[in-house]
């Protein structure tokens, strides 16, 4: 197992190399400098102009701003918003805590829903159950987030009035933050309401972050669940007399869990994808909305260390999934 | 059982919080974005100055709200040197600068406040110049470091500003954000602590409110400033919910979650009308919304053609078209809403047969061209391409054969001001309420060639005009002479003049003594709850 955790972590470095020179190349690919992004139709002297860009050290040679870049990011130094002047890394730090609880939460709501479905769907294949499943996750696949969350709020919030529109909590609760995990901070500040406000706000976005993920979970669930019931050692653990729930759950949903635990890895890169149109829409205060606004300003430290970021959390999540696959299926850790 | 149990209470539970009345002192504010700081001289975002400078601070002379009328601020009054290079303030006492849970102040605001805001700004050798960045973009774009000489404290309460020219719109620039008062004891204590950078996040300012707590994209709290010298605020907490969405804006607004949104979606207006709850302010913006022409570049260096294609554009589609009929045709580069407005001016009617034929006298037939079209949306062109695309019809009726061009906001402002464009879509929203701050900024000739004036129009005409009511305090002379000015400009034609946009504020009905600010901004000022 130890061998098999070196070899994976020797293949995150080269990666890590790969995923710098992205960054770094990412923004400046885009046409739009930022200091005249800056100043807007208002403008800017060109001597202010040049003053500014040797500031940002922008005037230097790409290669050796990009060499700098990585001499500060070895020194752990993610650089400063050039927007902001906050350094990035506590930008990030600051609202990363909103972004993993609602993808966390996201998380939750299509593993428990999306996965049972998908079991369900594979047992009665064929059945009303099983199109109707399919045909919804078909859909939910295929629904762009910013309209689904948008008819989510137009329906909970406008119409019926369930649900609040947007934000984490109600703004009538203060407590100063202590985790960063609203549904934590608020149980911790013993305000009144104030969890009860939190999971409400959750409620929304959660759902319509977790809509793609819950299809796909659903879908992958059922076609694993599907090949596995076919084989020869289930149609045995039958004829051995074990009831059907044990046969489903203990002898088939477990074989079949490689596929689906390898989509949820998956899924959290579409998770914080989406976390960025789910952000804007329901005003949470993530990564996702950040990183947006400061492409759209070309404020370069930001979108570099973010990205970078990003791809570091990923890698892990990875990592930890092919680490994952180890402990679940003995020959794939015993391959090496 | 268990499951339908959960699902009930939490979903009464969310009810009840989605019902939730805010409670009757606290205003909240749906805003659009998150600030870049609370030092509005750090800035040209109004997003930032709204978060700042409107709420927390106040400036020597201020605009009234809802007006572009400058009154006495953190000034009671002024004096003016006859020859106008010398401004002595006399500065209002008993002022507290704000106690918040980092900061007690131990004195009241002085002459030293007034120094220290200034001296940040102009002198780099300044310890504050540099912290937070050290770009002044307003102060410099102003080119208040060029025009003050020097600032000389009299005594506690009487500051003098030395100009090195007579500049009349002095008082009304004083009045902008960045000339937003801070405290020099705070900054004092910041740097005896080594945490100067604090200043632009942890704010102190003498306005009518407090800021209380940043949570970035989040929101931002404010408490009403209990010892304010224009007294204390019948609100008790001022909250910004930061909103980015304007759908959703909408939809907190419909819902209670905020009294006032800003930025409504255009096409949301309608409903907005009919909604009982909700009270749809309006007013004329102090904008305009212009195409340039690049003067510079044949044939638009003769004004013929510019006065034959300004009438081929069917200005009164585009504001069907494109402000979906809430705006205002523009017939001069100044909004109607700034004083010497000269409404005695005719615009070019649309008449495409008469254009067709001042093209054919002027020699120009065939001619291809391009219109650029910018890529954001702005009140005074909340649609460029659409614009774009109706001048570019309206063109090929008289045989101009038009290609429309966008780039991405930063690489299109660098290349039109270099001047690679024939024709520019573009606008201008007012600073200070100073005609001014139109005219000599988007059509001076120090403007040109790499400036704001992306027409790169230099008229020696226009420009005497200009720099002569810049000489004069007379407002009644300086209009005579900006109303000429006018007349200049629609004779020459180095723009087509297309929209003054109406801004609208979609504000619920338990809010009274809001204003919507000519100049764009948001204050809380006066504002009461039902």
């Amino acid at each position: 197992m130890f061998s098999f955790l070196i070899h994976r972590l020797m293949i995150l470095i080269p990666t890590f190399i790969g995923v710098t020179l992205a960054a770094f190349a990412f923004i400046r690919v885009i046409p739009g400098d930022p200091i005249l992004v800056m100043a807007g139709e208002r403008g800017i002297t060109p001597e202010r102009h040049a003053e500014m860009m040797t500031a940002f050290g922008f005037d230097k040679p790409i290669w050796e701003q990009y060499f700098s870049y990585i001499w500060q990011l070895l020194q752990g130094d993610l650089g400063t918003s050039i927007v902001t002047k906050q350094p990035v890394l506590e930008e990030f730090a600051a609202l990363f805590p909103a972004t993993i609880e609602l993808s966390i939460c996201a998380l939750i709501v299509a593993t428990v829903i999306g996965i049972p479905a998908g079991i369900i769907a594979a047992v009665k294949r064929g059945s009303f159950f099983d199109h109707s499943l399919m045909t919804l996750s078909l859909t939910g696949f295929s629904m762009p987030i910013f309209w689904w969350a948008l008819l989510l709020i137009v329906f909970f919030s406008g119409f019926l009035g369930w649900t609040p529109v947007s934000g984490r909590i109600s703004v009538m609760f203060y407590f100063d933050s202590v985790t960063g995990f609203m549904l934590i901070d608020s149980w911790l500040s013993g305000e009144e309401g104030a969890f009860k406000s939190a999971l409400s706000h959750l409620i929304l976005p959660s759902i319509a972050l977790g809509t793609i993920p819950m299809a796909v979970f659903a879908r992958q669930t059922r076609s694993a669940m599907l090949e596995i019931l076919n084989e020869d050692f289930i149609k045995t653990a039958r004829a051995k007399g074990l009831s059907n729930f044990r046969v489903i759950v203990v002898h088939a949903f477990r074989n079949a869990l490689i596929p689906v635990i390898t989509v949820i890895g998956l899924s959290v890169g579409v998770l914080l994808a989406g976390a960025i149109l789910t952000e804007t829409i329901f005003s949470w205060p993530g990564i996702g909305k950040w990183m947006v606004d400061s492409i759209f300003r070309r404020d370069y430290p930001v979108v570099q260390g973010g990205l970078i970021l990003i791809a570091g959390i990923v890698m892990i999540i990875n990592l930890t999934v092919d680490l994952c696959y180890g402990l679940i299926d003995p020959r794939i850790r015993n391959k090496r | 059982m268990i499951k339908k149990t959960l699902a009930v209470s939490l979903l009464t539970g969310a009810m009840a919080l989605a019902g939730q009345a805010q409670a009757a002192n606290t205003m909240v504010y749906c805003s659009e974005g998150s600030p870049e700081g609370f030092n509005a001289a750090l800035t040209t975002s109004g997003t930032t100055m709204d978060a700042s400078s409107r709420q927390i601070y106040n400036r020597l002379s201020q605009f009234k709200i809802g007006t572009t009328e400058v009154v006495p601020g953190l000034a009671e009054s002024w004096d003016v040197s006859a020859d106008g290079t010398e401004y002595t303030f006399h500065l209002r006492k008993g002022v507290d600068f704000h106690t918040t849970k980092y900061f007690t102040p131990g004195r009241q605001f002085t002459a030293d406040d007034v120094l220290f805001t200034f001296d940040r700004q102009r002198d780099e050798k300044h310890p504050y110049h540099d912290v937070n960045g050290g770009t002044y973009e307003y102060f410099d774009g102003m080119d208040m470091g060029s025009l003050i000489k020097d600032i000389v404290k009299i005594d506690d309460y009487t500051v003098k500003f030395i100009l090195n020219r007579p500049e009349a719109p002095f008082i009304a620039n004083l009045a902008m954000d960045f000339a937003s008062i801070l405290s020099a004891e705070y900054a004092d204590q910041l740097a005896t602590s080594g945490k100067q950078t604090e200043m632009n996040w942890k704010p102190v300012g003498t306005g009518p409110f407090a800021f209380v707590q940043y949570k970035k994209d989040a929101l931002i709290r404010y408490k009403a400033h209990d010892s304010y010298w224009g007294g204390r605020q019948d609100i008790d907490n001022l909250v910004f919910a930061i909103t980015p969405d304007a759908s959703v804006r909408y939809q907190k607004v419909k819902a209670g979650e905020c009294h006032l949104m800003a930025y409504p979606n255009p096409a949301d207006l309608g409903m907005m009308a009919k909604d009982s709850s909700i009270n749809l302010m309006k007013r004329e913006g102090l904008n305009v919304g212009y195409l340039g022409y690049n003067t510079v570049k044949p044939p638009f260096d003769n004004p013929k053609v510019r006065k034959a294609l300004n009438m081929a554009i069917n200005k009164d589609a585009i504001i069907d078209a494109v402000f979906n009929g809430v705006a205002q045709v523009a017939k001069n580069p100044l909004p109607p809403t700034i004083w010497s407005y000269n409404d005695k001016v005719v615009d070019d009617s649309y008449n495409p047969e008469m254009a067709k034929k001042m093209l054919m006298d002027a020699g120009v037939t065939s001619l291809k061209t391009n219109v650029w079209a910018m890529p954001v949306q702005r009140p005074y062109n909340p649609n460029a391409r659409r614009m774009a695309e109706l001048i570019q019809a309206d063109w090929k009726k008289v045989g101009v054969d038009a290609e429309i061009v966008t780039y991405e906001w930063g690489e299109y402002l660098k290349r039109s001001k270099a001047g690679e464009h024939d024709s520019v879509l573009l606008g201008w929203t007012g600073d200070n309420g100073d005609p001014d701050n139109f005219l000599r900024v988007l059509l001076g000739c120090q403007a040109a060639n790499g400036g704001a004036n992306r027409a790169n129009w230099c008229n020696k005409e226009f420009d005497d005009l200009l720099n002569k009511a810049l000489a004069t305090s007379d407002q009644a002379e300086r209009t005579k002479l900006y109303e000429q000015a006018q007349l200049v400009f629609k004779r020459e034609a180095p723009w087509a003049t297309i929209a003054h946009s109406l801004v609208f504020k979609p504000v619920r009905k338990e809010v009274s003594g809001f204003k919507i600010d000519p100049l764009g901004g948001h204050y809380f000022e006066g504002v009461t709850l039902k």
